[in-house]
């Protein structure tokens, strides 16, 4: 499988639900000057929405950061958004930003922490996910497309 | 002499640019700028809508309303403001301010609602319902024993995220499923915005109640977690009796009470807490779901069947962040 990646500000919602799926994740730091993980494969990135009304700043500053670097970028293979559906229109924009940012999928998108529903369709969408994807490919993936 | 004042304290004047949390700036930013009054919403288009809602649901509705009055009227008056004896660093008094004037506008958005849209003495009424209500009455009451000035700070904000992010919750049910049955959809607008206002108001909240956990001794926490889960059990019961009163009229009861679990959950979650609900009793009808977030729907890739996904659309958001 390839690995996750996630970000989660001081209110923890985000490390919550990847301590719930249980599977090891690169976590961005909160201080802008602390070192950012380098991921050592492809990675499903696991990201929190803080938008206004009209949908600026969705993606976090240190996010950004991370993502802004080629060579972290180069193995994002997916997102999934987190957020909280009462935002209304911008639920879980972060995920939708990213995805269109970086042309990968958004996978899925989360309220808070998650509920148990969610943690088990993660874990099993994870599983089938890296399923269908060539390791060894660190170029985009058209493969997953299909009509 | 004057001398006398030099007892007085004094407060520290408010120096933005020397923060101790960086959440107060985040959340003013964000609820500065989300700031709105109901004149935005051209309330007087769902005249017509209104017409064609039968007498009961017409007066359910209107019920409903004052019954969301009266929290809002709670949490702007007696709420947020006896917070602010607990706050931790002057930023986060300031952050209370705002939302206690927030908490003013939302209550008096159901009145720009009823002077829309309904008729003088049929929105008397619906305010008399409030006050003679007897789950209305015991829902606020046991928020209130906890917003007392001799109670616990703790507790104190326990409760009022329970009023933030569950009660409101039997009342908002209502505006959505009439806009997902393309009812009263600007009423529904205005709404939406009171939802995101009190999404961000628990979330802050439950955020301070966090971080001063965090000071606490193990026995102290389990005894607040305690504390937590049998309020929300209380007021559950309440909110069963009074959701049943309203809505089995029409015969949506079964379905107001999954999104009050949901809720529950999500307010638990607000805490730090695990839900108390299981995943079975809190499957919130689709259409509500989708009226509480129009515009956002997306195939996922995990929830959906096949294997194909739709790449996200291109956002051009802040584009002078991001460098390639
Ligand atoms: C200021 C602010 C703005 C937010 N904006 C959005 C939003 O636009 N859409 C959304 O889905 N969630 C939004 N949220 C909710 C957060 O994404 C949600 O609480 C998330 O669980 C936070 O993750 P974390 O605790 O891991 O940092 C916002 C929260 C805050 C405090
Ligand atoms: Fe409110
Ligand atoms: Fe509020």
């Amino acid at each position: 499988m390839g690995g996750l990646v996630h970000f989660s500000s001081r209110s923890g919602n985000t490390g919550r639900f990847v301590a719930a799926v249980g599977v090891p994740s690169d976590r961005i730091p909160i201080a802008a000057d602390d070192d950012l993980p380098m991921p050592a494969a492809p990675y499903i990135l696991i990201c929190p929405t803080f938008a206004d009304g009209e949908g600026r700043g969705a993606v976090p500053k240190q996010v950004i950061r991370f993502l802004n670097d080629p060579a972290r970028r180069a193995l994002i293979r997916g997102v999934i958004g987190m957020g909280n559906r009462n935002f209304g229109a911008t639920f879980a924009l972060a995920g939708r930003v990213i995805a269109g940012k970086c042309d990968v999928p958004l996978l899925d998108r989360i309220e808070l922490a998650g509920t148990t529903n969610d943690v088990a369709r993660v874990r099993a969408g994870l599983a089938r996910f890296w399923g269908t994807v060539p390791m060894a490919q660190t170029g985009k993936l058209e493969c997953l497309t299909t009509a | 002499m004057k001398d006398i004042q030099t007892t007085r304290a004094i407060p520290r004047a408010i120096n933005w640019n020397r923060l101790q949390d960086d959440k107060d700036l985040e959340v003013w930013n964000r609820l500065t700028v989300n700031f709105w009054l109901p004149e935005k919403v051209p309330l007087s288009n769902d005249v017509q809508s209104w017409a064609t809602l039968r007498p009961e649901e017409r007066e359910l509705t209107i019920r409903v309303f004052t019954g969301l009055t009266l929290l809002d009227t709670i949490q702007n008056s007696l709420g947020a403001p006896a917070l602010l004896a607990d706050a931790q660093t002057p930023h986060e008094e300031a952050v209370l301010t705002n939302i206690a004037f927030m908490e003013a506008v939302h209550a008096r958005s159901y009145s720009s609602i009823f002077s829309t849209l309904c008729l003088t003495r049929d929105v008397d009424e619906a305010f008399r319902w409030s006050e003679d209500n007897p789950h209305l009455q015991a829902k606020a009451r046991l928020i209130l024993d906890e917003y007392d000035a001799g109670a616990d700070p703790m507790r104190r904000k326990i409760a009022s995220v329970f009023l933030e992010s569950f009660l409101f919750y039997s009342g908002f049910y209502l505006p959505m499923y009439w806009s997902s049955r393309a009812k009263l959809t600007n009423t529904a607008d205005l709404i939406r915005l009171i939802i995101r206002d009190e999404a961000i108001h628990g979330y802050y909240i439950g955020y301070k109640f966090q971080r001063a956990a965090e000071r606490l001794s193990q026995a102290e926490r389990d005894a607040l977690k305690d504390f937590a889960f049998s309020l929300m059990f209380d007021l559950y019961e309440i909110e069963t009796k009074y959701t049943e009163e309203l809505y089995d009229g029409i015969g949506l009861t079964e379905d107001v009470k999954a999104f009050l679990h949901y809720n529950a959950n999500k307010a638990l979650q607000n805490l730090g807490y695990e839900g108390l609900f299981p995943p079975a009793v809190c499957e919130v009808n689709p259409a509500i779901l989708a009226a509480l977030s129009p515009d956002s729907e997306n195939h996922d890739f995990f929830s959906g069947s096949g294997s194909s996904y739709v790449i996200g659309k291109a956002v051009a958001t802040e584009d002078e962040d991001w460098d390639f």
